[in-house]
């Protein structure tokens, strides 16, 4: 905080209303209003609602297709961020080592960042598309089969594929600024210690590279688990029959595609303490970095 | 010092293709006709259809009534792009001056209930935060597409930070040539926050623009329809034409990306600045 600060009756009550009243209208109200409907069974031509404890939960926790879709989202959020970050760290190292054509490297690795999913999800679509899709193709010379959209597989191949290439140029990004951050004397303390590229960067730079890995961990995660929603919802539009999809796109489903809202509500309430938990953890890191810095 | 090894120019170039080739080839191909795509596939030459396609997909009245454009979309998009990033400036703006500035009793209090909003994603309120916005009768309303996004606490996080990272000299002085709260903020701190500002509606911009879920429950209208909304709708006609209008997909694709890409290509060093200094 700061030493010296206005002190006003009003005014700083003033400043924070516009906020405030949106926080309240459109984020508190329906978090209460979700929780609220979590515990009822709502008709579905709308005459009223009948309470029933935690067997919306129960429903949803002990259900087999439940399962295997948090079971799915769980391996699909660990590929993607797996895949995201360590192609965004290597991106990262290169262009910081080079210097002819830096910027220009630097500037085509950015520029994807804006693409929005959707449209990620789309131009990943034709790309797997039976008729007209390259990679289907080459991957027909290489002897495999690909049914985007029919198979349960393929279908999730290439949903991590676009999920990836979506995320790299983020990554990118901060692991770029975390090395810029480093300090030109480290690292010829360290040239001069050790000769090996290798042991060099798992001993000095990846340490010094640890928080903002870290940070980007918590974001990637949230990323596949939130963000990729549209990417799926375009690859299998609105058709889940046998295709895979992860826990948020089920939250929409079963939400407006089968009008089963206490169902759906206590999947969000799920979602939220995963989310909670999540942010937590990043809360906790953001300290420690603060003493790292 | 390190010698740069070919090696590493190699492996940039491949990941520099891997990013850039499929903007390029979706760009190419909408240049060609749908019959042509159909058999041959996707594109890396220049096909001569360029006016044609984007003029068709500016212009063609499409979707379930005929009424709605690709300019229309367009448009939509900015609106909400431009209300969303202006709409977060200033409420966040507001907010963190109150937080940091300001000496008053619930100051704690105000932090963290707007601070527990960085919690929750949208994606997880999506059927209640639905109801709420059709009890107020929000639904097909340019408000109803802005406001709800506007109640997170990324702007005032960003604000917050770069607030408290302004010397507190600054006030100091001010307030002995005896300037108040408005003149403060209005002649010293505003200035200052110019290249934070610009950073931050890059950001909020491309967040908006791309906002996808949010407007698909929102606008049943297709008045209101974003491009994000408008490339859903195309893939649902897919589904039993003969041949799809691949140029046409493609070249909405290109419309939806050209301006937030173009935007942060340009901006770029505000735009990285913004992003990485203001998450600490």
């Amino acid at each position: 905080m700061k030493r010296v600060q206005f002190s006003s009756p009003t005014l700083p009550y003033l400043l924070l209303a516009p906020q405030l009243a949106v926080i309240f209208v459109f984020f508190y109200w329906p978090s209460v209003q979700a929780v609220q409907s979590s515990f009822y069974i709502e008709d579905p031509f709308g005459f009223g609602s009948t309470f029933v404890g935690f067997a919306n939960y129960s429903d949803a926790i002990f259900s087999s297709q439940y399962l295997k879709i948090a079971e799915f989202t769980t391996v699909f959020t660990a590929l993607v961020t797996f895949f995201a970050l360590s192609i965004g760290l290597l991106l990262a190292i290169k262009a910081d080592a080079v210097i002819r054509g830096a910027s220009a490297y630097k500037t085509l690795l950015i520029s994807v960042y804006a693409i929005a999913p959707p449209v990620a999800g789309l131009i990943g679509m034709m790309f797997f598309d039976q008729h007209i899709g390259p990679f289907v193709k080459i991957a027909g010379y290489l002897g495999w089969d690909m049914k985007v959209g029919l198979n349960y597989f393929d279908t999730a191949f290439a949903m991590v594929f676009v999920s990836v290439w979506k995320q790299i140029p983020y990554n990118f990004i901060f692991f770029l600024s975390g090395l810029q951050g480093i300090p030109v004397s480290v690292r010829e303390a360290a040239l001069i210690d050790c000769r090996n590229g290798l042991k060099r960067f798992f001993t000095v730079i990846l340490p010094l590279l640890a928080p903002t890995a870290f940070f980007l961990l918590v974001i990637n995660v949230t990323y596949s688990l939130f963000d990729t929603f549209a990417v799926i919802d375009v690859m299998v539009k609105d058709k889940a029959a046998n295709n895979p999809i992860t826990l948020v796109y089920k939250v929409y489903l079963d939400g407006f595609r089968g009008n089963d809202i206490g169902g759906s509500s206590a999947q969000s309430v799920i979602l939220m303490i995963v989310v909670f938990v999540l942010t937590i953890l990043q809360f906790r890191f953001i300290e420690r970095r603060v003493h790292y810095n | 010092m390190y010698k740069t090894k070919p090696l590493d120019h190699l492996i940039l170039i491949l990941g520099c293709l891997l990013m850039v080739t499929p903007v390029v080839v979706a760009f190419m191909t909408s240049t060609h006709e749908a019959a042509e795509i159909h058999s041959k596939g996707l594109m890396l030459s220049w096909g001569n259809h360029f006016e044609e396609t984007y003029t068709s997909a500016l212009t063609k009245k499409g979707g379930f009534t005929g009424e709605v454009t690709g300019a229309r979309m367009l448009l939509n998009s900015f609106i909400l792009g431009i209300g969303f990033a202006l709409g977060k400036i200033v409420l966040s703006m507001l907010a963190a001056y109150a937080i940091v500035y300001f000496r008053f009793r619930f100051a704690t209090l105000s932090f963290w209930v707007i601070f527990t909003t960085l919690l929750l994603p949208l994606e997880v309120r999506i059927v209640p935060s639905y109801q709420v916005m059709s009890n107020l009768h929000l639904l097909n309303s340019y408000t109803g597409l802005i406001v709800p996004l506007l109640a997170s606490a990324t702007g005032t996080f960003y604000f917050r930070q770069f607030f408290m990272s302004v010397p507190d000299e600054l006030l100091e002085a001010a307030r002995i040539d005896g300037a108040g709260p408005f003149r403060f903020f209005i002649d010293i701190l505003l200035p200052i926050s110019r290249t934070m500002i610009a950073a931050i509606f890059i950001i909020m911009f491309v967040y908006g623009w791309n906002q996808y879920l949010w407007p698909m429950l929102m606008t049943t209208d297709e008045g209101f329809y974003t491009l994000m909304r408008g490339i859903k709708s195309i893939l649902q006609v897919w589904i039993g034409s003969q041949i799809p209008d691949y140029n046409e997909a493609f070249a909405l694709a290109v419309l939806a990306v050209l301006p937030p890409v173009m935007l942060v290509v340009i901006f770029q060093r505000w735009f990285i600045k913004g992003l990485t200094e203001s998450d600490k």
